[in-house]
C-alpha cells in the first residue's frame, strides 16, 4: 500500500522525521518497501484562469490566451493544447520556473507572439503521466495560489508491504492508529457529521446471502453534479496512494476507502431496477464489469443484484451498466461488510484483484460502514451538491464478526518469549491497542477492537506485546538440548560419499530444474504423464523421470560456450507416476571429451566406455562392494546398442551406463562420444562391511601369460574360468593388455594376464605353481580354445 | 725434513718418502673413479709398491724393523687417506654433475588428475547443515510433490487464506502440487514421531515465478525445534549466532515483526548490507494450530521454526549477483567453486 506521509501526518504528527517514521513502521510489522518524494519542486507554478482564447494569426495549432494568475495584469500565453478554453482553471509555469525536461522558462516569441509563460499538462510538471492537454482544474482552485502550497509538494510517498493479517492497516486511519501506539500519542480522524436527510427516496435492500454479507448500508443521493472536476487536493491524495482519478464520485468513494479503510461503491440510481438483493449467483448468470470485461459467473459468487440481475460482484467490482459517469444525476451509495472467509479467494478465482477485494479479504472493520457512508455523503454534497436520502441499514447481527474474549495467562509470556514484562506494560499496551482489558489473578482478559481480525488466541496477544515491546529489545539466549547420538542417515551418507568420489574424479556437480521439456523426455523414450497444470513455459512442464534430460541440457549449454571436455553429475529426485507416484533419489553423470585436460607431457586420449565403467565401478565398490552387483548387456533405448550396460544389484535393476545412442546425439546436435550413467540411490546405500583378511607372510609368485582367443569371448568368462582352475592358490588375475592386429589371426584377440599365486600356510614351490598353471591353461583351451601366444 | 737415519739398501727411507709423494701427486691429479681404483691397486694392492716395501721388512734386523715398519705404515695410511679423500671428492663431483643434469623448470604446471567441485548451492547447504549439526539438529527430507494438506492446510494456511496467493503454487491436474516451501517437512516429521524435535530440512522448493530475481525452483532450509521451554529469545540467539558464523563477521541484525500462518510471533530477519537492510530469513514460534494438527500438546511444548533461502545466502556469501546463474550450470561458473 502506498500513502502520502503528509496525509498520515494530518491524522497524527509525531515529532520524528521521515526516516524515523519509516523505521518505526517497519519495526511495527508494517514493512516499508520504499519512500520517494512526491514530485519535483513546484517553484514558479501558480493556479491561473484562462480569460480569453483567440487564434494565433500565424499558426493553426497555436492559440493566444489571456491568463489571470492573480497579478494586476493579465499575461499573454501562447498555448498549443487543444483543450484550452475560456474560464478554465489550470497551472501556469511563470517565466523563471524550471520544468523537468524543459529547463528554465524564458519569455519567448512563438511565431511572432510573445508568450510570458506556459500552461502545463500534468506530465510536464511531473504530477502524472497525463499529457492529453493542459491540466483542467476544478473551478474551486484559488487563482494565483502557488501550486506547491495547494498540494503540499513537500511530501513523500511511502510504500508499505502489509502482511495478510494486518488488513486493519490498509488505510490512513489504520496506519495512524499504529503510529499512535508506538509514539504514545493520540491521533485524530476527521470529524464526520450526519448529513441532513432531505429526500424520501430510498431503495430496499434484501440480504439473502446474510452469512456472506451480514451488514449492508445504502443511501440515495439525488441531484448530484457529477460534471464537477475532482479538486486537486483530492486527486493528489489519490495519486500519492497509487489510485487513478476517475470522476468525482468514484474519487470520493476511493478517498474514503483510503482514509478509513471501507471500500464503497456508488451506483447510478437511475439504472437500478427495484430492490437491491445481496445473494449468491446462479450458474449461467453474467455480468459486464466496470473494466468492460465480461464475466460468466460461477454459481455461488456473492453478488449485488437488482430485479434485472447482477449489478456488482460484491466487494470486488461494480457492473458497467450502473456505473457512475458524468451524466449521472442520482446515485445509490453502498457501504457493506462482506465476510472475509467468503470473499477470500473469490476475486482470484476470476483472475481479478482490486483495492476493494484486497481489503474485504483481509477484513474490514464491521463497525465502520455507517461512518464511511456519512463521510462519503458529506464530501459528495460538499463538492457536487445534491440531497441525501435516509441510510438504509440491513443487518444480520448474528453473522457479524465479534471478537470474543481472549485470556492471556501471565506465565505464558515468559514461556513463549523468554522474557517477563511488567504488568503495567502489558495492560497499557492492550489499552493503547484499543482493546478492552482487565487483569485478575495473573490473567488479562481482553477483547480486541472490531478492526482487528487477528487476535483470537492467547499467542496473538503475546505477539502484540512482543511487537510493541520491539523484537530487537527481547534478549537472546541459546536453546538447551539433551545430547543424544543418532545413527547417521544411510541415504545422506551415501550421497555425500558419491559426491566426494565423483568430485575427486573430476565431475562437476550441476543442479537442474526438476521440470523438463516433454519433447526432450519423449526423445529419450521416457514417459511420465506427471505434467504441471500451470508451468512457467512449455519447456518446463513435465516432471523429470530421469536426471539425464537435465544433464543433456547442461551439456548443450556448455558446448555452445566452447567447452569440449565436460564432466558433470547431479543428484536429486525423479518422479515416476505409474500406479503410485514414486519420488526417488537418483545419481547420474555424463562425460565427454578427453580423459584429462590437455596437459604437457601427456597424451590426450578421448574418454571411452571403460573410463565411465571405472567411475561406476569405483562408486559401487566404495558403497556396496562388487559382490552383489551385476553388469549385463542392456537394450535400453537411449544407449548405444553395443555399449550399453544394465546394472543389477542383488538381481534388481539399479541403473544403467554406457554410451549415448548416436541417434539422440544427432537429434540434439551434440558430439557422439557421450557416456552416461544413472543409478537409483536406494539400491546402492552405503553398506560395505569391510572385514580384514590376513596378509600371507609367504611370498607370492607372479606368472604372465598371453593367450589367443576368439574375439567373441567375453573377458569376464575368461576370468571366471581362470579363477576356477586356479584353485585357492590363485590370488588375483589382472588383465594388462588386449591386442588385435598384426600377427594375430583375424577374428581373434590376444589377452595378456598376470596371475598372482600365494599360499597362506607355506612358501609356494615352482612345482606346485607349474601344475596349477598347466591345469589353468588347459582349462582355457578346453573352454574357449585359447592358445598360449608364442 | 731430513730423516735422521737410514736403513739398509732394501728399505730406503728416502725412497719411501719419494714413493709417498709420487703417489699423493698422482692421486690428486686423477679425474675419475676408475683411475683412482687402478692407483689403489698400484700402491696398496697385493703387489702394490707400498705393499712390496712392507714385504721387505723381513729382511731387516730386529732393531730396524719396528722403525721401518712405522715409516712404511705411515706412508701407507697417508696414501690411503689421500685415495679416500679423492674418492669422496670425485663422487661428490659426479653427483653434482648428475644433479645438475636433472635440472627442471619448476614453474611448469604440475601434472595429474584434476579435482572438480560441488555446486555452490550444495556447498552453502553443507555449510549451513554443519553449523546446525553442531547444536544437535538432524537433517531430514521430504517429498517435493506434495499434497495440499502438508504444504498448506496443516500449516494453518486454509483454502482461501490470502497467504496462498503469495505462494504462486505449481499444481498438477489431480490437485497435488510442488511444495512451495520446506515447511511441509515439519508436518511429515511431527506426524510420525513424538517430541522433542530438532531438525533441519533442506531441499528444492518451487514457485510459479520467473524473472531477474526469481527462479521457478530454488532451495530452502527449514529448521525446527519443538521441546519444553523453547522461547523466542532462544530463536533470536541461535539465528544471530548462525548468521554471524555463516558470514564470518559481526553483523547488524534486526528482527522485524512479520506474518506467517504457521508461526506466531513471526519475524523476518534482516542484515545490514552495503545498500541497506537485506532480508535473509523468516522465523517464529510454531503456531499452536500447527502443533495441534500434528498432535503435539501446545501446553507442554513450544516450538521455534525458521526458513531461509539458500540461493540468497549463497549470493551474499560468494558475491554472486545473478540468481539465474545457479541453474545455467555454466562450467566457467561452477569451476570457480572448486
Amino acid at each position: 500500500m502506498k500513502f502520502s506521509e503528509k496525509w498520515l501526518r494530518e491524522f497524527i504528527n509525531p515529532d520524528i522525521n521521515s526516516e524515523m517514521l519509516i523505521h518505526q513502521l517497519t519495526m511495527a510489522g508494517l514493512e516499508v518497501d520504499g519512500i520517494e518524494p512526491v514530485c519535483s519542486n513546484f517553484e514558479g507554478l501558480v493556479i491561473a484562469e484562462v480569460k480569453t482564447v483567440s487564434k494565433h494569426p500565424n499558426a493553426d495549432k497555436l492559440q493566444i490566451c489571456e491568463v489571470n494568475c492573480g497579478d494586476e495584469n493579465l499575461l499573454t500565453i501562447v498555448c498549443g493544447a487543444a483543450n484550452v478554453r475560456e474560464g478554465m482553471r489550470t497551472v501556469l509555469a511563470r517565466v523563471g520556473a524550471t520544468l523537468p525536461g524543459i529547463g528554465e522558462l524564458k519569455i519567448i516569441s512563438l511565431k511572432g507572439v510573445i508568450s510570458s509563460g506556459m500552461l502545463c499538462s500534468a506530465k510536464e510538471i511531473g504530477l502524472s503521466d497525463e499529457h492529453d492537454g493542459i491540466i483542467d482544474l476544478s473551478i474551486s482552485e484559488p487563482v494565483g495560489m502557488h501550486l506547491k502550497e495547494l498540494i503540499e509538494s513537500n511530501d513523500n510517498i511511502i510504500e508499505i508491504s502489509l502482511t495478510p493479517n494486518r488488513g486493519d492497516c490498509l488505510s490512513i486511519a489504520g496506519i495512524a492508529r499504529e503510529v499512535a501506539v508506538f509514539n504514545k500519542i493520540n491521533f485524530s480522524v476527521p470529524e464526520v457529521q450526519m448529513s441532513d436527510v432531505n429526500i424520501s427516496t430510498n431503495r430496499n435492500v434484501k440480504l439473502t446471502a446474510f452469512k456472506e454479507c451480514p451488514k449492508y448500508l445504502g443511501r440515495v443521493i439525488e441531484n448530484v453534479d457529477t460534471t464537477v472536476k475532482s479538486p486537486l487536493w483530492l486527486t493528489e491524495k489519490l495519486r500519492r496512494s497509487g489510485v487513478r482519478s476517475i470522476n468525482i464520485i468514484v474519487d470520493i468513494t476511493n478517498f474514503v476507502m483510503l482514509e478509513l479503510g471501507q471500500p464503497m461503491h456508488a451506483f447510478d440510481n437511475d439504472f437500478l431496477h427495484g430492490d437491491i438483493e445481496v445473494r449468491l449467483s446462479k450458474s449461467g448468470e453474467k455480468i459486464k464489469l466496470l473494466d468492460e470485461s465480461h464475466i460468466d459467473l460461477k454459481s455461488g459468487t456473492l453478488l449485488i443484484a437488482d430485479e434485472s440481475g447482477p449489478i456488482a460482484m460484491a466487494g470486488i467490482m461494480g457492473g458497467l451498466e450502473s456505473a457512475v459517469n458524468i451524466t449521472t444525476a442520482n446515485i445509490f451509495l453502498e457501504s457493506a461488510f462482506f465476510t472475509p472467509n467468503f470473499i477470500s479467494g473469490e476475486a482470484r478465482q476470476y483472475g481479478l484483484h482490486t483495492e476493494s477485494s484486497h481489503r474485504f479479504e483481509r477484513g474490514v472493520d464491521p463497525e465502520l460502514q455507517a461512518k464511511a457512508i456519512e463521510r462519503a455523503t458529506q464530501l459528495i454534497i460538499k463538492t457536487c451538491g445534491g440531497q441525501s436520502g435516509q441510510i438504509i441499514e440491513v443487518l444480520n447481527n448474528k453473522e457479524l464478526p465479534k471478537n470474543s474474549e481472549v485470556i492471556l495467562r501471565k506465565p505464558q509470556i515468559k514461556r513463549m518469549l523468554g522474557i517477563e514484562f511488567e504488568n503495567e506494560f502489558v495492560t497499557e499496551t492492550f489499552i493503547n491497542l484499543e482493546m478492552q482489558c482487565h487483569y485478575e489473578e495473573n490473567k488479562w482478559i481482553t477483547v480486541a477492537p472490531s478492526h482487528r481480525f487477528d487476535i483470537n488466541i492467547e499467542v496473538d496477544l503475546i505477539e502484540e506485546l512482543a511487537r510493541i515491546y520491539s523484537y530487537d529489545a527481547i534478549p537472546v539466549s541459546a536453546p538447551s538440548n539433551k545430547l543424544k547420538m543418532r545413527v547417521p542417515d544411510e541415504k545422506q551418507e551415501t550421497i555425500s560419499c558419491i559426491r566426494e568420489i565423483l568430485v575427486n574424479r573430476d565431475y562437476n556437480e550441476v543442479i537442474t530444474y526438476s521440470f523438463i521439456d516433454p519433447k526432450l523426455n519423449k526423445l529419450l523414450n521416457k514417459r511420465n504423464n506427471l505434467l504441471l497444470s500451470n508451468p512457467i513455459a512449455p519447456e518446463f512442464s513435465e516432471m523429470r523421470t530421469s536426471l539425464l534430460p537435465g544433464l543433456l541440457k547442461s551439456l548443450q549449454y556448455n558446448i555452445k560456450r566452447q567447452q569440449q571436455r565436460i564432466r558433470i553429475f547431479e543428484t536429486g529426485l525423479v518422479f515416476n507416476n505409474k500406479d503410485d507416484l514414486k519420488q526417488e533419489s537418483h545419481i547420474a553423470g555424463l562425460i565427454t571429451g578427453n580423459i584429462n585436460e590437455k596437459e604437457w607431457g601427456k597424451e590426450s586420449i578421448l574418454t571411452d566406455f571403460y573410463d565411465m565403467k571405472c567411475d561406476v565401478e569405483t562408486l559401487l565398490s566404495s558403497l556396496i562392494g562388487t559382490r552383489d552387483t551385476k553388469m549385463l548387456p542392456s537394450v535400453i533405448e537411449i544407449l548405444h546398442p553395443r555399449q550399453a550396460v544394465d546394472l543389477l544389484v542383488k538381481g534388481d535393476s539399479a541403473g544403467y551406463y554406457g554410451r549415448l545412442h548416436p541417434k539422440i546425439c544427432a537429434e540434439l546436435n551434440i558430439p557422439e562420444n557421450i557416456y552416461i550413467f544413472e543409478i537409483v540411490i536406494n539400491k546402492i546405500l552405503k553398506k560395505k562391511n569391510i572385514s580384514f583378511k590376513k596378509i600371507s607372510k609367504y611370498p607370492s609368485v607372479k606368472r604372465d601369460i598371453s593367450i589367443i582367443i576368439s574375439e567373441e569371448v567375453r573377458f569376464e568368462d575368461v576370468m571366471k574360468c581362470a579363477e576356477n582352475y586356479g584353485t585357492n592358490l590363485l590370488l588375483n588375475v589382472a588383465l594388462f593388455d588386449v591386442y588385435q592386429g598384426e600377427s594375430i589371426e583375424k577374428g581373434k584377440k590376444s589377452l595378456a594376464l598376470r596371475l598372482t599365486f600365494q599360499a597362506t600356510s607355506s612358501t609356494l614351490t615352482d612345482k606346485s605353481v607349474e601344475s596349477v598353471m598347466k591345469k589353468l591353461v588347459e582349462g582355457l583351451d578346453n573352454n574357449f580354445g585359447a592358445k598360449l601366444r608364442e | 725434513m731430513p730423516f735422521p737415519f737410514s736403513f739398509t739398501h732394501t728399505v730406503n727411507v728416502k725412497n719411501i718418502e719419494k714413493l709417498k709423494a709420487k703417489a699423493i701427486l698422482e692421486i690428486s691429479s686423477v679425474i675419475d673413479l676408475s683411475q683412482l681404483a687402478l692407483l689403489r691397486v698400484d700402491y696398496l694392492g697385493k703387489k702394490g709398491q707400498l705393499t712390496q716395501q712392507l714385504k721387505q721388512l723381513g729382511k731387516l734386523s730386529s732393531e730396524e724393523r719396528p722403525k721401518a715398519g712405522q715409516i712404511i705404515n705411515a706412508a701407507k695410511i697417508a696414501v690411503q687417506d689421500a685415495i679416500e679423500g679423492r674418492r669422496i671428492a670425485l663422487e661428490n663431483e659426479l653427483m653434482n654433475e648428475n644433479i645438475d643434469k636433472d635440472r627442471l623448470d619448476i614453474s611448469l604446471p604440475g601434472r595429474g588428475d584434476n579435482r572438480a567441485g560441488l555446486h555452490p548451492i550444495t556447498l552453502t547447504l553443507q555449510r549451513i547443515e554443519s553449523l546446525f549439526q553442531q547444536v544437535g539438529f538432524d537433517t531430514l527430507e521430504g517429498p517435493e510433490v506434495e499434497d495440499d494438506y502438508h504444504n498448506f492446510e496443516a500449516l494453518n494456511i486454509s483454502e482461501h487464506h490470502p497467504a496462498r496467493a503469495m505462494h504462486d503454487t505449481f499444481y498438477f491436474p489431480d490437485g497435488r502440487l510442488l511444495r512451495t516451501h520446506t515447511s511441509s517437512v515439519q508436518i511429515r516429521v511431527m506426524q510420525n514421531a513424538k517430541p522433542p524435535f530438532r531438525f533441519i530440512a533442506p531441499g528444492r522448493v518451487y514457485r510459479c515465478d520467473s524473472d531477474m530475481t526469481h527462479t521457478p525452483m530454488f532451495h530452502q532450509i527449514e529448521g525446527l525445534i519443538v521441546d519444553e521451554f523453547v522461547t523466542f529469545a532462544d530463536l533470536k540467539g541461535m539465528l544471530i549466532d548462525f548468521l554471524e558464523i555463516f558470514f564470518g563477521k559481526e553483523l547488524d541484525i534486526r528482527f522485524r515483526p512479520s506474518y506467517f500462518p504457521f508461526t506466531e510471533p513471526s519475524a523476518e530477519v534482516d542484515i545490514m548490507g552495503e545498500r541497506g537492510w537485506l532480508e535473509v530469513l523468516g522465523c517464529g514460534m510454531v503456531h499452536p494450530n500447527v502443533l495441534k494438527n500434528v498432535g503435539v500438546d501446545s501446553e507442554k511444548y513450544t516450538g521455534l521454526a525458521f526458513g531461509m533461502g539458500v540461493e540468497r545466502l549463497a549470493m551474499l556469501y560468494y558475491g554472486i549477483d545473478d540468481l539465474r546463474m545457479f541453474f545455467d550450470n555454466d562450467l566457467r561458473f561452477l569451476k570457480q567453486f572448486h
